[in-house]
């Protein structure tokens, strides 16, 4: 794809075209010095007024390092949703088998002290062969089947780690998870600047990574499958066994998210893992802009900026200038009807998300553009409305 | 295990299965009619349990058992009926704003606001009535039963039963003899086809919402009664097992979702009457998955192909 053919959006005008002709043909390169500027001015941003006055800096360098599991789940999960188009309402087990994999890895409970780095992989493996094994039944059949099959298996993950309590400590969880080590730094457990930069680096990996494959054959065949699984399937694309690799990949990187989180945290517990986290991920790459990598990766940040931080704060704020009815109202509890809503009205009014990927949105408002213009004329009407 | 537990075990199993089967036929009509898991329908189901639990408690009143079964009658029949078409009306409403502007877009999209749906109606029950268990009053006394085989049977699993069979009776004699009846079957047949011989698709499709409802809400006021108390979150795993009941039974056909109902309903028991409780979320889990690996058009389902 070179810069010259897209159309320049008006955002972009700001910036003077040589360089973002470079930034749009060196994607790996936007991607390293645009996260490095994020997680330098992040830390800087908080020191100033309004956002010093919520917390202490460390405390919200703490925070954005899990902020970065869910930008890493949420990019995991635009493979599956955002790019090949299968609804996975479970993803939140994938996350819960990486973190199990660290704890039984490194963890006085096994016994055993694998180092954290190779456990990423080990991690990421096992969670994708779990993303394997249930995918291999289910992706043969139509694609809404998967969506509840992925429901019942996100539940019953965490009854499993809840009820096969020999040999996962039931509802205490496996605590005391080893710190991961680098060059013989052990993690402190109270700076969480260490952990903040290693997230920083798994994030940016990451995406790196996702760019690439979305640009490759194989990306270009999850798009195939989402617009038309016919279609894709009649000019050679085999349709299970690439939705199965999609399928696999997001596991994996929920698998890596599970095993940041549990060397962050120290303990695993199967109630970290419900319902609750694939429907929070979920309305972060709807929100985002399915199929859109930065859209998703931003969105997924604010969200849970605004989750962790935001409706605290709205709490305490109405509490304490004591507005009438607003302040009983328990923000934080209603959270999760907020995201329901935020779900419904986006795919209402806007279902390419805030930052949309181009080509998703086309699809999604296929029937407006196939009115405004009669067969090929309607693949030329995106570049027309812009 | 002597004949009174085994007795005893399978009534509990036939009127556990009846809930899940009146859930069931409302996920298996509307997946048959416009092809969509209709993820909110065990909210559904919920909501109609707290409908119910709201009425007898505050209109009305109770706090236990009433002994008149003429009484009873007076209590439980308008309790149903309202429940019935409020639930019917919301169903009609979650499709009217959730499901129809959607109607042509692509799938992912009327599957995520299904979700969407589900956890707005989990979060405005959560804000009413609190999220701890609330008490339904037990109208129908446990102790109110006979003996058979040595099995204790209540009156109250006796309606349960009861009404399930007339309903889905009267539900397959709607579908089949009446013409709203034939719209619905035609509609699921071939919409657009139905729609040129004059069949008004949007009306149908909202009146299979509100039979499908409506049979939540039923379901929802026996669980009420039978248990004796419930929760916000209620709906999740009821739907869950309804719609692996749907499965088992062939999606988009109501007599395998009544069956279906029943057979997870003894699954369930056996699992409890067996010591094992605690897996049997698991344990209908691995039906689902097994049925969809090796006969996904259920027991008594046609295959569907993947639409177009």
């Amino acid at each position: 794809m070179s810069g010259s053919s897209r159309p320049a959006s008006r955002s972009r005008q700001i910036i003077p075209p040589r360089i973002s002709a470079f930034f749009s043909a060196h994607r790996s390169i936007s991607i390293v010095v645009g996260m490095a500027l994020a997680t330098t001015l992040l830390p800087l941003v908080v020191l100033l007024p309004p956002f010093s006055t919520f917390s202490r800096q460390a405390v919200w360098i703490d925070g954005f390092s899990i902020a970065g599991v869910f930008v890493l789940l949420a990019l995991g999960l635009n493979v599956v949703v955002g790019l090949a188009g299968l609804l996975d309402l479970g993803y939140a087990a994938f996350y819960a088998i990486g973190a199990y994999s660290y704890a039984y890895g490194a963890s006085p409970f096994s016994g055993l002290h694998v180092p954290f780095w190779p456990m990423l992989l080990v991690g990421a493996f096992s969670a994708a062969t779990f993303g394997l094994l249930l995918g291999a039944p289910t992706l043969r059949l139509r694609g809404d089947y998967l969506a509840i099959v992925t429901l019942g298996f996100g539940e019953i993950v965490p009854i499993v780690f809840l009820n096969a309590d020999t040999y996962t400590n039931g509802t205490n969880g496996i605590g005391g998870v080893f710190k991961p080590e680098l060059l013989g730094y052990t993690f402190p457990l109270i700076e969480p600047l260490p952990f903040y930069v290693t997230m920083a680096v798994i994030v940016t990996v990451t995406m790196i990574f996702l760019y690439r494959l979305q640009d490759s054959r194989l990306g270009r065949a999850w798009m195939a499958i989402r617009e038309d699984e016919l279609a894709a399937n009649s000019n050679g694309i085999n349709t299970v066994t690439t939705k199965l690799l999609a399928f696999a990949l997001g596991a994996s990187t929920a698998g890596l998210a599970g095993v940041f989180t549990a060397a962050k945290l120290t303990l695993v517990s199967p109630d970290q893992f419900l319902f609750t986290v694939s429907f929070t991920v979920l309305a972060m790459v709807v929100l985002g802009g399915m199929g859109n990598i930065w859209g998703v990766a931003v969105g997924a940040f604010v969200l849970y900026t605004i989750q962790s931080v935001l409706l605290k704060q709205l709490n305490q704020f109405f509490t304490e200038t004591q507005v009438p009815i607003l302040k009983d109202i328990d923000f934080v509890q209603y959270q999760f009807l907020l995201y329901g809503l935020a779900l419904v009205l986006m795919m209402l009014i806007r279902p390419e998300g805030l930052f949309p990927s181009r080509r998703r949105r086309q699809e999604l408002h296929e029937a407006e553009f196939e009115l405004a213009g009669d067969g090929d004329e309607a693949a030329e009407a995106p570049e027309a409305v812009q | 295990m002597d004949i009174p537990t085994i007795t005893q075990q399978l009534f509990n199993a036939l009127t556990l299965g009846a809930i899940y089967a009146l859930i069931a036929l409302g996920y298996t009509m509307v997946y048959g009619i416009i092809e969509l898991i209709n993820f909110a329908h065990g909210d559904v189901f919920m909501v109609g349990a707290f409908v119910a639990m709201w009425m007898m408690t505050i209109p009305l009143g109770l706090t236990g058992a009433v002994n008149d079964p003429v009484q009873i009658a007076l209590i439980l029949i308008p309790v149903l009926l309202v429940t019935m078409v409020v639930m019917g009306i919301v169903g009609i409403l979650i499709e009217r704003f959730a499901y129809r502007p959607l109607r042509s877009a692509p799938r992912l999209a009327p599957l995520i606001t299904a979700v969407g749906v589900s956890f707005i109606l989990q979060n405005i029950i959560q804000a009413i009535f609190g999220p701890s268990p609330r008490n339904v009053p037990q109208v129908i006394s446990f102790t109110n039963r006979f003996d058979v085989l040595g099995a204790h049977i209540s009156y109250l699993s006796v309606l349960i039963l009861g009404l399930t069979i007339f309903l889905i009776i009267a539900l397959q004699l709607f579908i089949g003899r009446t013409s709203l009846g034939r719209a619905m079957r035609s509609t699921a047949q071939d919409r657009e086809a139905a729609a040129l011989m004059g069949v008004d698709i949007n009306r149908t499709i909202a009146a299979t919402f509100f039979i499908g409802s409506a049979l939540a809400g039923t379901a929802g006021l026996v669980h009420g009664l039978y248990y004796g108390s419930i929760i916000f979150n209620l709906g999740f795993f009821a739907g869950l097992k309804a719609f692996t009941a749907a499965v088992l039974g062939g999606i988009g056909n109501t007599t395998g979702a009544a069956l279906g109902g029943f057979l997870i309903g003894f699954v369930e028991v056996g699992a409890a009457a067996l010591g094992y409780s605690r897996w049997s979320e698991a344990l209908i889990f691995a039906v689902l998955v097994i049925v969809l690996v090796f006969r996904p058009a259920g027991l008594l389902g046609q295959q569907v192909g993947e639409r177009a």
